[in-house]
């Protein structure tokens, strides 16, 4: 019997005597092993790294495995929100100071994590990757097996190199169909999670597969990869092809190796997605799975509209933007906030006049941070304010008072509401 | 290991990470401090009533969401005994092992089980006891490998311990 991607990739790093199953030529792996494997990068912020600095110190290792590979990036409460949050963020510039670490970004060169690694080629298909972040799944949309964990597995996997993980099964989704105007990844991926529900992938990995998928740019299967997470998924991957390969090697010239899931590789579910059914979509409070049609949300009026984050803060999402706010005006009782997710993002969009499109329309534009999306700070909801958010969770509190509400659409989505001041689809602003 | 007896708090599904320890909180990262405003998302009367020994009992995927560990060590700063539910969201459960919280699943006693229940655990055993009802449930042991992480105090007393003897066999 054949393996799936996640297989390859994690017996292609498998180490050590920590596992079921021990490092050789020709070893496999299968669902329900757990095995230990090297890791190629190891990412933190600066909530996450706080508490694993603190840990790694407990651990009786002065440096970490390998500087080249252990990524700090201040992005969640940057620029700092307040004393707390300078605190934190300078304990993680002193340790990736004395660590002398090459990829530490700060304030002025940062860009929001799962925007920034891919882009600054950090990022290479074949990797295994751990994050102190939920959101590291981002990167199975390069081929790699990315996950989130917390700030004491990510403490050890600095220290060692090495991570524990049980091998998952397998979810495959193929998306066929001609896409409808306006629908974009994150369509496709409220989509799916509405159909798998947010504990549907639970400790499984996701391959996203079909004749879509394979016509889909890489902004677009970085927001599916990203939200994997919020089907319950350890990881969602994407097979290598030549729109990846063109993304990576634009951006490093570090070798890399590519896998493909065998034609006979098991999967715990197939699901066939028939994308012409699938109108842009609004996930509502309180839970990402509550998809349905942006022609289902009828008068829900907003206070606020925040286009960015690791899910939608790429140029091209800005670019969708633009469009739908050129020459239109934010309705007087919105605030509309957009974040480009890396200074790259940023300073493209300014030479694109992006920026320009989106001041004139009357929309604050941020230089790059996760912010709102978190509650954090640049956009936080009083009680009752209900916000149109191109971000990944719509939890209850998530972007402030636990009485606010936040709903999820893609970027075209976002901008049309934000012009309308109550959820629309951009058809209705553009004609 | 011995018994512990105390009151259930009972949630639904999905309990996530931004209501167990809201993000504006995340600039705090020592378990009393996180402690203070622990499920203040979706509980807010919990932090102040909450009493040592406690149980959380909660429906499927709880935990889902962020992977701040500031989650598990607000509940373990809370005093909570154990967490029961009927699933686990992978990053809390990866977490919760590491940082020592106890966790159950075990969808049988969350079905049985009301908010104020009075809970029996037998964690060695993986026995649980409704006082309530007299019912008793038994869950399936977590794997070897865990079984050393959680004997050895969590990942990072595990992990010392693995690299201080590596360091010996190479002198």
């Amino acid at each position: 019997m054949g393996h799936t991607l996640s297989e390859k990739l994690i017996a292609a790093h498998l180490a050590g005597d920590g596992g079921d199953v021990s490092p050789g030529e020709g070893a496999e792996v299968w669902p329900g092993d757990l095995v230990e494997v090297t890791v190629d990068l190891v990412l933190s912020n600066d909530i996450t790294a706080p508490i694993a600095i603190r840990e790694f110190a407990k651990l009786g290792v002065d440096r970490v495995f390998s500087p080249d590979q252990v990524v700090m990036v201040a992005d969640h409460f940057v620029p700092n929100k307040d004393i707390k949050s300078a605190e934190q963020c300078l304990a993680m510039r002193e340790f990736a100071r004395a660590q002398r670490l090459p990829h530490y970004f700060d304030v002025g060169r940062m860009g929001i994590e799962h925007v920034l690694l891919p882009e600054q080629g950090l990022v290479m298909p074949g990797d295994i990757i751990v994050g102190a972040d939920s959101h590291t799944c981002t990167y199975g949309a390069l081929g790699a097996f990315a996950t989130g964990m917390g700030s004491t597995d990510i403490a050890v996997a600095m220290a060692t190199g090495r991570t524990w993980m049980r091998v998952p099964e397998t979810i495959r989704l193929v998306y066929h169909g001609q896409l409808r105007p306006w629908v974009g990844g994150k369509d496709l991926i409220l989509y799916t999670i509405g159909q798998l529900g947010v504990s549907g992938a639970l400790y499984k990995a996701i391959e996203f597969a079909g004749p879509v998928v394979d016509v889909l740019p890489m902004a677009g299967r970085f927001t599916m990869s990203n939200m994997a997470v919020e089907a319950g998924a350890k990881a969602g991957l994407f097979a290598v092809d030549e729109t990846a390969r063109s993304y990576v090697d634009a951006r490093t010239s570090r070798p890399y190796s590519v896998y493909e899931p065998d034609a006979d590789a098991s999967y715990a579910r197939e699901v066939e997605i028939d994308v012409s059914l699938i109108e842009p979509q609004v996930a509502f409070p309180h839970l990402p799975e509550n998809a349905r049609p942006v022609s289902e949300a009828s008068d829900v009026r907003i206070d606020q509209v925040v286009i960015g984050s690791c899910t939608n803060g790429r140029l091209e999402d800005l670019r969708v933007a633009a469009q739908v706010l050129r020459g239109r005006q934010v309705h007087p009782d919105v605030r509309c906030i957009i974040i480009p997710g890396s200074q790259q993002v940023y300073l493209d969009a300014l030479e694109e006049e992006l920026v320009e499109t989106f001041i004139r329309a009357g929309a604050a534009v941020s230089t790059p941070t996760c912010g709102p999306c978190l509650g954090g700070h640049m956009g936080v909801l009083a009680a009752g304010e209900r916000a149109v958010s191109t971000t990944n969770r719509n939890f209850r509190g998530r972007m402030g008072h636990s009485e606010s509400e936040v709903y999820l659409t893609g970027p075209a989505v976002a901008a049309a509401s934000a012009v309308t001041g109550r959820i629309a689809g951009p058809q209705e602003v553009l004609s | 290991m011995t018994n512990m007896t105390g009151t259930s708090w009972r949630f639904g599904d999905n309990v996530d990470t931004d209501v167990i320890i809201p993000a504006r909180y995340l600039n705090l990262s020592t378990p009393e401090e996180l402690a203070q405003h622990c499920m203040e998302g979706v509980a807010p009367e919990f932090a102040s009533a909450v009493r040592p020994g406690d149980f959380i009992v909660a429906g499927d995927n709880f935990g889902c969401g962020s992977s701040r560990e500031h989650a598990p060590l607000a509940i373990k700063g809370a005093g909570i005994a154990c967490v029961v539910a009927k699933s686990f969201a992978r990053i809390f459960y990866r977490n919760a092992i590491n940082t020592g919280l106890p966790i159950l699943e075990c969808p049988e006693a969350v079905q049985e089980t009301e908010q104020g229940d009075k809970l029996t655990l037998d964690l060695g055993a993986g026995k649980i006891t409704n006082v309530r009802t007299g019912r008793t449930y038994r869950t399936s042991p977590l794997p070897l490998f865990i079984m050393e992480i959680v004997a050895a105090g969590g990942l990072v007393p595990y992990t010392r311990r693995g690299l201080k003897a590596r360091r010996e066999a190479q002198v």
